[in-house]
């Protein structure tokens, strides 16, 4: 079982690494991180303080990107030009595909995120920056955003479209970053519907900003260990959430 | 025990839209013998490929019945068994037909040493030596169907499915993948293969069944299908005046200086051909004209002739 899903995972891997495009944006990512070298020059006030905030920002938009762009095309790909029956007609079971193609796009992106980390970190040292230890634990919490938006294209893809699963991606991302507006309107709510309709949503959708660190990251503030492993815990519980959400639906599809 | 044996299967497809049911698969029985080619003929759209996906667990049937071996084909001790060559096989283009075929290997368990040789075999016998390094995006589409076939063998299954796998084929590669699918056979291998073209059909099966709109109109083995169905008497003769012809036979064609008589049946073909050869001329051939699977298969395809009145009567 388990050789079945490090191929698939493996396979999934050279998919994307050989694919043009994960190297155009991993360079881009390296391109921004680096030119925030620039903008620190460029701008008053602490220069390490702007090469960090600007380059983290690049590096976690351009993996963004590129989990988003992956993941979406994944499935879909896989059943649009049936390369997916080669797999399914063979004793491998739909959980370990779907497993499998996770395993592969974390691959991916542990790829992709080291690379631009190992540049950032020269470009920290060359600027005079020492080893910061919060820098590694940014690119660790960034690692588990990147897992979590894998899993929601991934769930997306096994059922819809790539232009669909982009909107819907998107979308989570970009509420995912404003949870807290849920409380805030829950305060405001006065009806019982939509009050227990915000708090549904706000268990239900994934919660993004607990895996941003950037401000205690640049501003050099304390972090707190408890936060951080309820935030570990939580993208792991959501990540396994969707993927057995994702292998319901796959279990169920039929392959025309 | 048989090799596939289905029994009444039935499954419907709905539109996007409308929900509108398309009854796709109308309870199909089939049986495949151990060791033998069966060919699945039909019309595209008659549902050739959808049985096989129902085989192989990328449809769920409705209703029915499908065991490999008597086991239930859904099992993966069953998919162990099987080797499938898909229609019109897509394969991961980044990869070279090596690394397909390793990562094929894979899903079975095979460890990568083991299938070292099998790996080099099998691209040889397929007729790929040489390209097994060149990445998929650069091969042609005879070449995908011969790496489609060396994948469905990889873990030297005894049961292969193999969906039109004529298809894109040149007359050379026809012939190369009539030879190997024989030798399979050669070796105890059973070979379930669809197929719309009727001449690498007969060339090669055992038995057929023949699918149209979803149901199974004809099954039983090739040889009994043909034999019990011989159509006409054909006789061939020469140095014979036409006029002279004409008083024995009406029915008759020139060609290339011969002649060609047609005799509905066996009775009359002794005093022809004595008849023939009272008038000085030559006989070249006395041949029997059997039913081809071609004339089966359009004789199913016809429709039935609807009822009237007087038939109900």
């Amino acid at each position: 079982m388990k050789m079945k899903i490090k191929a698939i995972a493996v396979n999934t891997f050279k998919e994307s690494a050989r694919n043009k495009m994960f190297y155009l944006l991993v360079f881009f990512g390296i391109f921004f991180a680096l030119s925030s070298k620039l903008i620190s020059f460029l701008t008053l006030g602490d220069a390490m303080k702007v090469l960090k905030d600007t380059g983290l920002a690049a590096i976690n938009f351009f993996c963004i990107v590129i989990a988003i762009f992956t993941g979406i095309n994944l499935i879909y790909k896989e059943i649009e030009k049936k390369t997916v029956f080669n797999i399914l007609s063979k004793p491998v079971s739909r959980d370990q595909f779907i497993i499998g193609k996770f395993l592969g796009l974390a691959l991916t992106m542990l790829t992709a995120l080291a690379a631009m980390a190992v540049i950032f970190f020269l470009l920290v040292l060359a600027s005079g920056g020492g080893f910061d230890l919060k820098i590694i634990l940014y690119f660790f919490m960034l690692f588990l955003e990147l897992l979590v938006i894998v899993a929601i294209s991934l769930f997306f893809s096994s059922f819809t479209t790539p232009i669909l699963s982009f909107i819907f991606t998107v979308s989570l991302y970009l509420i995912g970053h404003i949870m807290w507006t849920f409380n805030e309107f829950k305060m405001i709510l006065r009806d019982p519907f939509w009050k227990y309709l915000t708090q549904g949503l706000y268990y239900l959708l994934p919660n993004l900003d607990k895996f941003n660190i950037k401000n205690e990251v640049v501003l050099n503030t304390a972090l707190n260990p408890w936060t951080i492993l309820f935030s570990v815990l939580y993208a792991l519980a959501y990540i396994l959430a969707l993927l057995a959400v994702t292998i319901l639906i796959f279990r169920k599809r039929d392959f025309q | 025990m048989k090799a596939l044996e289905i029994r009444d299967l039935k499954k419907t497809f709905r539109s996007n839209f409308l929900l509108k049911k398309y009854h796709v698969l109308k309870g199909i029985n089939l049986s495949v013998e151990k060791g033998e080619i069966y060919g699945f003929l039909g019309p595209n759209g008659a549902g050739k490929t959808t049985t096989i996906k129902c085989v192989l667990g990328l449809l769920f049937a409705d209703h029915g019945e499908i065991l490999i071996d008597g086991q239930p084909a859904a099992s993966m001790a069953s998919r162990r068994r099987i080797g499938y060559l898909p229609e019109n096989p897509f394969f991961y283009d980044y990869l070279s037909a090596r690394e397909l075929l390793f990562f094929s290997a894979s899903l079975f368990n095979l460890a990568a040493d083991e299938v070292r040789d099998r790996v080099a075999a099998l691209i040889h016998q397929v007729g790929l030596s040489g390209h097994q390094d060149l990445k998929l995006r650069k091969f042609s589409k005879g070449m995908i169907q011969r790496l489609g076939l060396a994948q469905a063998l990889i873990h030297n299954p005894d049961f292969l499915i193999l969906d039109e796998p004529f298809s894109g084929l040149d007359p050379i590669g026809r012939k190369d993948l009539r030879t190997l699918i024989l030798s399979l056979r050669e070796q105890g291998k059973t070979i379930f293969f669809s197929s719309h073209i009727l001449q690498d059909m007969e060339m090669m099966v055992d038995r057929v069944g023949i699918i149209l709109n979803g149901s199974m109109r004809r099954e039983g083995k090739l040889s009994e299908l043909i034999s019990r169905s011989t159509q006409y008497y054909e006789i061939i003769c020469s140095h014979i005046a036409e006029k002279e012809l004409a008083k024995i036979q009406t029915n008759f064609a020139c060609r290339d200086g011969q002649y060609s008589l047609t005799l509905p049946s066996d009775s009359d073909i002794n005093q022809v051909v004595e008849s023939i050869i009272h008038n000085n001329g030559r006989i070249v051939a006395v041949n029997p004209v059997k039913m081809t699977l071609e004339d089966i298969f359009f004789n199913e395809m016809q429709p039935t002739r609807p009822a009237t009145a007087g038939d109900s009567r």
